[in-house]
């Protein structure tokens, strides 16, 4: 085969070493694990902060604990906001969501009988998961086949299952919840472990899994990156966004449930920003706006660096409000580096660090 | 000579007032390159579009292997063995080529896992890369996104992920109009390769050089009529051009 040679070495007139390439190859191989893991530094990093300055209330179980129980219910809406970004869509409607699957949850399970027991429980853990469900649907449907962008799509969704939520309840948090119910999920746990934060785990395990192993999760990232490749290929690219819509939607239905089993109540005005603090988590975690590329793991570093923050803050005494600024600074700051990335990618080279691009601009102004 | 693997006869599409394609006619034979020019506005595209099923014609018949066959979406292209490389790839750039490859055709796991959406990404990987040296395709990295690779190493990814499933007719819409020299002849390499292995190949190109290069047989497409086939043998720059732009009407050449 000499002409492929040939070519191989012809076609890549800067790549020759073959040491190099292979480099390349692994930089590139690593870039999109590489964000969620620097992202992990940084949460770290942000842990070993708030230790140094405050060792015995900060690193503590009982802290870890609250900070994890504070993310799960974030982290669940966090798994399906990652899949509808990965399409190039999003959604601003699961706080809302949230809010309504609890609700209806609660007033069933108010109706039957005396509200108490494990039937009753089953039955608003269907009710939950099945309005949350209704909603992506909907979301879904009017994304893919009425062809309204997601987020006007969304934000209709986010104040009309809000509005309904209310119409339901005439504003006033319904406070109904089988006492088995926020025994075993709100405040039970197993080994020490809260049940939040193993049903959250669980959830987040089924989405890396669901994301990188399973042809639903390669549709989903196939449609971010190309839709319009994927219809030559025979994908059906309207019912794929309609399931990642219906997925997200069932999880706001399931955290809709943690949250009125959690709260013992319903908390219709407690979710307006839920939203933005998801996307701000998911965007943070490396997966990219555009579409095409994510990473669950990195959503739920994303989450937990503000809810650190909070803590710590808080356990420092700092104004929490400070935390607001921080997340700011490091939405945009994500940003900054998945443009970069792509900037990269577009430019077929890999990701240069600042200090080389300014020794490059040096020697070229030459 | 053979008979047509793949048959075009008649072909009229009209979009609103503009006459697309009058009568074209077309035909493929296995193991041959069947070069398609034309001017722009000849209808080549629509013809393309036609007999790889993402476009209907309004009158005319398409026939696959002696047979009248009637093509309502790409799928129905596909499942026969006829591929198309687009002159955008339509590659995804954030999957790594083999998944580019076996993008809505995964291999399923086998029992309850594969029931479940798992694939079984080692047979892909396997066949994948098999599939790619093969053609000769100089693939070098399987793990990265396609995005970050080279437009020649693109053009390799698309055309090979085409041949690995045209088992009867591939068509190039415009294979080597994005790339530089080198690249180019990688393609026209590539080509030749899979034309060899018996395909019925179809060149749609506006480069008479590579035209004559790697063809068998040209059809000019002129008006939305085919004004002519030659054998590449008997032919030349001059006269295709003619052919093409109208100067040599009235000669018929015989295929």
């Amino acid at each position: 085969m000499t002409a492929t040679t040939t070519t191989t070495a012809q076609q890549s007139p800067g790549n020759q070493q073959p040491g190099r390439v292979h480099t390349m190859t692994a930089r590139v191989q690593h870039m999109a694990r590489a964000q969620a893991m620097q992202i992990v530094l940084v949460w770290l990093g942000i842990v070993a902060v708030f230790t140094a300055l405050a060792p015995g209330a900060f690193f503590d179980v009982a802290n870890f604990r609250n900070i994890a129980i504070s993310v799960s219910i974030l982290a669940i809406l966090g798994v399906g906001t990652t899949f509808i970004i990965v399409t190039g869509g999003i959604d601003l409607s699961m706080g809302s969501v949230l809010v309504f699957s609890g609700v209806v949850s609660s007033l069933v399970m108010q109706s039957i009988g005396d509200g108490q027991g494990w039937f009753v429980s089953t039955i608003g853990i269907c009710v939950a998961l099945f309005a949350g469900l209704a909603w992506g649907l909907l979301n879904g449907v009017l994304v893919a086949k009425a062809k309204v962008p997601p987020m006007i799509v969304t934000l209709g969704t986010f104040v009309a299952a809000l509005g309904l939520a209310q119409v339901l309840t005439g504003g006033l948090d319904l406070r109904a919840a089988p006492e088995v119910l926020v025994d075993s999920v709100g405040f039970g746990d197993v080994l020490g472990v809260p049940s939040l934060v193993i049903i959250s785990a669980a959830v987040v395990i089924i989405g890396i899994i669901l994301l990188n192993r399973t042809r639903f999760g390669l549709h989903t990232s196939a449609v971010g990156s190309n839709a319009e490749a994927c219809r030559r290929v025979g994908i059906n690219v309207d019912r794929q966004l309609i399931k990642v819509y219906a997925f997200a939607g069932l999880l706001a239905g399931l955290a809709g449930l943690l949250n009125l089993a959690f709260f013992r109540s319903t908390t219709i005005a407690g979710h307006s920003l839920t939203n933005l603090d998801v996307i701000a988590g998911v965007v943070i975690g490396g997966t990219s706006l555009f579409g095409g590329v994510g990473s669950v793991f990195g959503t739920v570093i994303g989450l937990l660096i503000p809810a650190t923050l909070r803590n710590g803050f808080v356990i420092l005494g700092v104004e929490p409000y400070w935390q607001q600024v921080v997340v700011g600074a490091f939405l945009i700051g994500a940003v900054y580096v998945d443009q970069a990335r792509r900037a990269a990618a577009a430019r077929n080279t890999t990701r240069k660090t600042l200090f080389g691009q300014l020794f490059r601009r040096n020697s070229e102004h030459k | 000579m053979s008979t047509p693997l793949y048959e075009a006869r008649g072909i009229s599409r009209s979009f609103g007032s503009v006459q697309a394609l009058q009568g074209a006619d077309f035909d493929v034979r296995p193991g041959e390159v069947s070069a398609l020019i034309g001017d722009n506005g000849a209808g080549k595209s629509t013809l393309v579009r036609i007999l790889s099923g993402a476009d209907k014609p309004d009158a005319g018949e398409i026939l696959f292997k002696g047979e009248p066959i009637s093509l309502e979406t790409p799928t129905d292209a596909r499942v026969r063995g006829i591929e198309t490389v687009f002159q955008d790839l339509a590659l995804a750039n954030h999957l790594d080529p083999i998944q580019n490859m076996y993008l809505g055709r995964e291999l399923p796991r086998s029992g309850v896992l594969g029931k479940l959406g798992f694939m079984d990404r080692a047979q892909m990987r396997e066949v994948g890369q098999a599939a790619f040296a093969d053609l000769g395709a100089t693939v070098r990295d399987f793990e990265s996104p396609v995005g970050g690779m080279s437009g020649g190493q693109r053009q390799a990814i698309a055309v090979a992920r085409a041949a690995a499933w045209a088992n009867e007719v591939i068509f190039f819409d415009e294979p080597t109009a994005a790339l530089g020299v080198v690249q180019t002849k990688g393609v026209l390499d590539l080509i030749r390769r899979i034309r060899d292995k018996g395909i019925g190949v179809v060149l749609i190109s506006h480069s008479m050089p590579h035209v004559l290069d790697v063809a068998d047989r040209v059809h000019v497409l002129r008006h939305g009529r085919r004004a002519t086939v030659m054998n590449t043998a008997d032919t030349n720059v001059e006269e295709l051009v003619g052919a093409m732009t109208g100067a040599l009407d009235g000669k018929e050449a015989a295929a």
